[in-house]
């Protein structure tokens, strides 16, 4: 008993510490995503951004943060009280757990003994994300539906559609990742990509090239699971206010605004833990830097996809929600799907074959899709001028635009009173226009 | 009487509890939602017993797909999602029947298992391969045959909520909703010349 204790004791320090530097690496680099969302997005968009308090406005997040605390925090009388309550310290504690089994540095030695820079290193730490990921559809169901109010329940629904929708895709990429490395948990995963991938000498052998479709599938996803620009229709202002959280004021809904930029972050440290070999990379110098490098790394290798959510941010306009879910639907998940078999089939053969490609069969499949990719790709755009199908049957049902002039038979006409449908006077000049077969 | 002993019964009074408001609540949404604590209590059980994959993916499977659809079928259907009070006449026949199936149920389970006295030793936390390798080797039948009957449940559930045969998307004139859009679109129709001379941006 007194051994554990002891024990106990001697983890409680390293276990503290990891817990702390943890939450602090992702609660910082929340706070400075949202300035640098709005600094990047300004600049995009050709105007300053937040530029007054701290040095580039960097501590606007802070100052922001402080004027959500003291704001009235207005509670609705038609609201279900207990969960319209529960319903963001939901979300803000399901992002803070599953940042739990997420790797941000290598082994560290401090307090006299060396330990990874890992809260809990779970058995099945990948299920762990993907669980805590289903749970954060309850936040979000609960904040709409505990309004009691159309647009938040309209919000919430298609949000947690959205979002069940995209973890079905997501999760059979991480399934593939699964397959690949043979474990669940988290570290086992990241040794995996320490390891040399034998394409050249010292390519790391990082997940992203032998599973390239589960990463493109995976990447879509995260935006879609963390309704970001351009899959942001769970709170389309023009259409629903501002969705789920439309009833919510103060620092509850601070805590929303916070769960949607730290979904950001963890999706961007989850992509970079499964495939980009999280904290790994060149580690040099005396031990002090030994220990600091990897997490230099992670949130270095992090910070890039966070600007990539940032620059789609700016540069996409927004999905309409029938795309979004042919998208996530039709092509997501059978491109999953068809990748996992045809990814065990390719580590079978390579367990098999004895050949020339000695274990780099996976890398050396997935550059060849990567090329195909990158070959493919210019051929597949289109003329940005040339008007799609879709935009060439609203023409046709539309008709000409012109000016009304005095002795046009269709503009006098259209001043006659309405008689019905039969006898619209300006019959659109297409073949036929099937306004019959619209269904809803 | 140990810790784990002691979260265990939390953790049962949470679930029970929970257990009993979902049949008993009046409000299908919160009946929704304790059925979800029930299965996360559940989940917690098999913690308690070092299964934790099996914890994991109770949570996955059932309070992140099913409880979910629950709550989505509410939603998208007419449900009363609202705040109205619901009951049933049918009450003391449900009571009886639950009644009996638990009766049936703890007697078969205490005579089927309750001679098995398990060493009480340190739980011993089976890996996920060995997992896979008995579900695929010793029990693919029966995972075969519930994966059958799964299938078959989602095409019976497919063709009762289809449409019958013959009745196209361009028949159904009754809907309201299909009024308003036949509205908008005659609107659209009409006013052609206004769109065309400065009425847009």
């Amino acid at each position: 008993m007194e051994s554990t204790l002891v024990s106990w004791w001697s983890g409680f320090w390293p276990g503290l510490f990891t817990a702390l530097l943890t939450f602090l690496v992702f609660l910082l680099t929340t706070a400075l995503l949202i300035w640098a969302e709005r600094r990047i997005v300004g600049l995009m968009q050709d105007r300053l951004g937040p530029n007054r308090v701290g040095p580039l406005g960097v501590l606007q997040t802070l100052v922001d943060g402080a004027k959500m605390f003291f704001k009235e925090d207005f509670t609705p009388g038609m609201v279900e009280r207990v969960l319209f309550t529960v319903a963001p310290m939901l979300a803000v504690v399901v992002s803070l757990m599953t940042v739990a089994v997420i790797p941000v540095g290598g082994e560290v030695t401090m307090f006299g003994q060396t330990f990874t820079l890992v809260t809990a290193d779970l058995a099945v730490g990948v299920l762990w994300l993907l669980a805590m990921g289903s749970l954060h559809v309850y936040a979000v169901f609960l904040a709409g539906w505990s309004s009691q109010s159309p647009y938040p329940l309209m919000g919430a629904v298609r949000a947690t559609a959205q979002m069940i929708s995209y973890e079905i895709a997501q999760g059979l990429a991480v399934a593939a990742v699964i397959l690949y490395t043979g474990s669940l948990r988290v570290s086992d995963i990241v040794a995996f990509q320490a390891t040399d991938s034998g394409l050249f000498p010292g390519a790391p052998n990082w997940l992203f090239l032998p599973l390239f479709p589960a990463f493109a599938v995976f990447v879509v996803g995260m935006v879609a699971e963390t309704q970001r620009p351009p899959f942001d229709l769970a709170e389309a202002e023009e259409e629903l206010v501002a969705g789920f959280h439309t009833e919510y004021s103060g620092m509850r809904f601070g805590m929303f605004m916070l769960s949607e930029f730290m979904g950001v972050v963890i999706q961007s440290a989850i992509v970079v833990t499964l495939f980009f070999g999280g904290p790994n990379g060149p580690v040099f110098g005396p031990g002090w830097l030994q220990g600091l490098l990897p997490v230099v790394w992670f949130l270095a290798k992090t910070s890039v996809f966070i600007v990539f959510f940032v620059l789609l941010r700016g540069a996409e306009p927004r999905m309409r929600y029938d795309k979004l879910m042919n998208l996530g639907w039709k092509i997501m998940i059978p491109v999953a799907l068809v990748w996992v078999v045809v990814q065990a089939a390719i580590l079978e053969v390579d367990r098999q074959w004895d050949g020339w490609t000695d274990g780099r069969m996976p890398a050396l499949v997935g550059l060849g899709i990567v090329l195909l990719a990158l070959a493919v790709t210019p051929m597949l755009r289109r003329d940005p001028t040339e008007r799609t199908e879709a935009a060439r049957s609203v023409a046709r049902d539309l008709g000409p635009r012109r000016l009304p002039e005095k002795d046009d038979p269709a503009v006098q006409a259209d001043t006659t009173p309405d008689t019905g449908r039969g006898d619209a006077p300006h019959t659109p000049p297409g073949p036929e226009h099937d306004h019959e077969e619209v269904g809803v | 009487m140990t810790s784990l002993d002691i979260v265990f019964i939390l953790v049962a009074v949470v679930t029970g509890g929970a257990a009993v408001m979902t049949v008993t609540s009046r409000n299908l949404v919160h009946a929704a939602l304790f059925l979800g604590v029930t299965l996360a209590g559940i989940g917690a059980t098999f913690l308690l017993l070092a299964a934790d994959f099996v914890a994991m993916v109770q949570v996955v499977v059932y309070l992140g797909a099913i409880t979910v659809l629950f709550l989505f079928g509410l939603m998208l259907t007419r449900a009363p999602i609202g705040r109205e009070t619901l009951d049933s006449r049918n009450r003391p026949m449900a009571m009886v029947v639950s009644a009996a199936l638990f009766g049936i149920l703890v007697v078969l389970i205490v005579r089927a298992f309750g001679s098995n006295q398990f060493p009480a030793t340190e739980p011993i936390s089976s890996s996920v391969a060995d997992l896979g390798m008995a579900i695929f080797s010793t029990w693919v039948f029966p995972f075969e045959v519930v994966s059958m009957m799964l299938l078959a449940a989602l095409v019976g559930a497919v063709l009762l909520a289809r449409r019958q045969s013959g009745d196209s998307g361009t028949e159904t004139r009754v809907t309201p909703i299909r009024e308003a859009l036949d509205d908008s679109t005659e609107e659209l129709d009409r006013a052609p010349a206004e769109l065309g001379s400065g009425g847009e941006r």
